[in-house]
This record gives C-alpha cells, structure tokens and sequence, in this order.
C-alpha cells in the first residue's frame, strides 16, 4: 500500500516538476479562467441583487472550462514527447498511473481556484472566503478531475481530440457542475450546511464512483 | 463468415404491430378519459413513461454489454451495446418531444429547467457524445474500446434521472404508477404499452444488429477484394 503512494507520488512529482520548468499550462488556464469571467460579465451585466443569482454559475463555469484545457494537455504533453511509451512500460500498474496524473492534476486545478476565488471575489464583491464554499469547490474539483483525467487518456488517442474531450466531458459532468452551482448559490444566499446537504451528498457520490469506476477501467483506455 | 448474434426475423415485426394496435385501441377507446387534463394530451402518458423506461433499460444493456466487452472482447458485445444506445437515443428524444407536447398543454410552457426535464436532455447528450467516440478513434477496435469506457462512465446519470423525481422537488408529475394512485383500466393499459414497447425495442434491436453485421461483413468483403485486385 505505502509502495503504491509512493509510486503515485513519483508520477505527481513528474508532473509538477514539468510544470514547474515550463509554466505554460498554468498561466494561460489561469488567464483563460479570467477571460471567461470577463467575458460573463459583459453577457450578464450583473449588478446588485443579480450578483447572488448569476455569480456561481460564472465561477463554475469558469473553472469548468480552464479545467478542460488543462486537462487536454495533461495527456497531450505525455503523447508529444513519447513519455506515454515509458510511462506504459514502467513496472507498475496502470491504475498508478491514472491516480499519479489525476491528483496532479487536481493539485493543479485548486491552485487555479485559490488564485481564480479571490480575484472574484474582489470584481463582484461577494464573500468567498467561507469554509463552506471551500468543501464545495473541494468536492466538486475531484468529480472535475476524476473524469477529465480518464477522458484525457481517451481523447488523446484520438483525431481532433480537442473536440471531442469536452464533448465527452461535459454532459457526464453535469451533476457536479450543477450540484457546486447550486451549493455555491446557497451559500452566498446565507443557507446553513444542512440546507446544502443534498448538493454535496450528490458531489460526494459522485466523486467516489468516478475515482474507483476510472481506476477500474483506465487500464482499456491506455492499452495499445 | 462469423456466427450472427441475431437473424432478421419477420415475426417480431408483425407481432410488434399487432400489439400496438391493440395498445392504440387500449389508450383511445377503451381507457376511460380523466377530468381535468386536456382530453387527447392526457394520451400522451401512455407512450411517454413507456418510452422513458425503456430508454433506461436501453442504456443499462450499454452498460452491460460495454463490460462484457471490455472483459470477453468479443465484437458481438460491441454491437449489441451500440444498436442499444441507438435505440436509446431514438426513444430519449421521443420522451422529450412528447413530454413537451403534454408540458406546452399542462404547464403552458415547452420546457422548463427543472432536474427531470434536465437529466434526460443530459442523458440523451451523453448518448449522442457515446455514438460519436467511436468516429474519432482511428482503428475500429479502438473506438470500440473507448466506446465500451464511455457506455460504463456515462451510465451514472441514468439512475439521476430515473430519481430526480424522488431526490429534487420537481414540476415533472410524480411516479403515479408506483403510488397506486391510477384506476384499474388506465393501469392495464399502461402496462400493456410498457410490454408493447418492450417488444417494439427488442424488435429495433435485432434489427439494428442484424444490419451491423451485415455491414461489417461487406466491409470484410470489399477488404478482401481490394487486397486480392492489389
């Protein structure tokens, strides 16, 4: 057990140590996350009550789509460079993988969130800062990340695999992206965690089927 | 040549007929009609929950068939599970069109963003996205591979929708059959279209497969023969 998390452990290392050198990724997510709220707020205008009502969904909505991207790329820089090749041939099971590069991953995408979640906070002067919202935006980036990862490894053995990621991604996200949507407007409304209850038993659910359902079947993805 | 999985038979066809004659007869004349509701749009119902719950059933044998696929690697498993998802599809989109035909008459609206209504559009995009995985995979017995992986994540909304009307407050009508709130007619006929639809599908499903084969032979054939013209 302890040699698995060290093993998940040395693909994480990896990854953050490329990401570390090169910072592409992080920068354009982040900048990209940034215009999708800039673009909203042209779309929406919100102003003094609205806020509460339209806030979540442009936060989600930006998160969800930064983390596309990022999820593209996270299979895309192993294909490019052959790394796929030497990760299949490394001594470990497949599943390793998968948990190395999703937790990566999910490192990546609540960074972007502890940036991204202030800088909204300050433009549509809303309190964000609540350990609730923290548990939602938690649940929720791991329902996110469980997916995209194992839909990653799909669509990268794919042609236009930039189309078809979030096609797939997407509608099987649906539940989580609603469920934050509408725990996080709960919140701003002021709602105790018991009110919220139902929205985070489903993101809880679907976190633990996703990560054991994508640890069960990564194998069929990444095989030749 | 490959063993067939399933034959065009010319029996479920006639019997899928006869039985929805008698299913048209059951909903128009027999049952009797309730107060209240619009008198034809009432009707609806006994094809709309038919459809939706072999929609459902449609999307569980995906889901089998996609795992026995990926376990056995047997192609005949590949093209069950797809044939299903078409079917599935066909008849998810045949419950949102009807739904919204009784919704414009009851609520007064097409369409509202509610979880029911909103799952099933959902599940029907899943489905859709599920027929086009395999179009973009390069060699076919990858697409279906990655088809099988897709049928097995995408199943988790299934049970969503089938619950939303127990899990969220919603405006969809609640489960009336299971609460025994229908007279004794309306049930007969109902179920009589759930038996009738259970046949139409299976009807459409060995179709479907049959057709598959057909065409996965004369794919072989041509194959062979531009291999064999150099």
């Amino acid at each position: 057990m302890s040699k698995s998390i060290g093993k998940i452990l040395v693909i994480l290392r990896k990854d953050l140590i490329s990401e570390a050198r090169t910072r592409d990724v992080a920068a354009s997510v982040l900048i990209f996350a940034l215009l999708v709220i800039v673009i909203f707020n042209f779309a929406f205008e919100p102003g003094g009550e609205t806020t509460k009502l339209v806030a979540p969904g442009i936060l989600w909505v930006a998160i969800t789509f930064a983390g596309v991207l990022s999820f593209n790329r996270s299979f895309v820089l192993e294909k490019e460079n052959g790394c796929l090749e030497g990760l299949k041939l490394c001594p470990i099971n497949k599943e390793i993988i998968y948990l190395g590069k999703m937790l990566g991953s999910l490192l990546f995408l609540l960074i972007v969130e502890i940036i991204i979640f202030p800088i909204f906070s300050v433009l549509f002067n809303l309190p964000l800062f609540m350990p609730k919202v923290a548990l939602i935006a938690v649940l929720a980036t791991v329902g996110l990340v469980s997916v995209g990862i194992l839909f990653s490894a799909l669509s990268v053995h794919t042609k236009a695999r930039e189309i078809l990621l979030p096609i797939l991604f997407f509608p099987v996200c649906a539940p989580v992206i609603i469920a934050a949507v509408e725990a996080t407007g709960m919140v701003l409304q002021g709602e105790a965690l018991g009110s919220l209850s139902s929205w985070l038993q489903i993101m809880a659910v679907f976190d633990v089927v996703f990560v054991v359902v994508s640890v069960l079947i990564f194998e069929f993805v990444i095989e030749e | 040549m490959k063993e067939r999985i399933a034959q065009r038979s010319n029996i479920l066809p006639g019997i899928s007929f006869v039985m929805m004659m008698v299913a048209l007869y059951l909903v128009f004349i027999y049952v009797p009609t309730a107060q209240g509701m619009g008198i034809m749009v009432q009707k609806v119902f006994y094809f709309h929950v038919p459809l939706a719950w072999l929609s459902y059933l449609a999307f569980t044998i995906v889901l089998v068939c996609s795992g026995l696929y990926l376990w056995r690697r047997e192609a005949k498993w590949d093209i069950i599970a797809r044939s299903s998802a078409e079917v599935g599809v066909v008849f998810t989109a045949l419950v949102l069109i009807t739904g919204s035909i009784w919704a414009k008459s009851a609520w007064g609206y097409w369409w509202t963003w509610d979880a029911r209504l909103t799952s099933t559009l959902v599940l029907w995009l899943i489905y859709v996205a599920y027929l086009m995985v395999r179009s973009f995979a390069v060699e076919e017995d990858r697409g279906a591979r990655f088809a099988a992986v897709f049928g097995i994540a995408g199943f988790f909304s299934v049970p969503l929708s089938a619950l939303a009307i127990t899990l969220w407050r919603t405006q969809h009508p609640p489960p009336v059959i299971f609460e025994g709130g229908l007279a004794p007619e309306m049930l007969f006929a109902m179920l009589f279209c759930v038996v009738t639809f259970t046949a139409l599908y299976i009807q459409l499903l060995t179709q479907r497969i049959s057709l598959r084969q057909i065409e996965t032979e004369i794919d072989q054939i041509s194959q062979n023969l531009s291999y064999q013209g150099g």
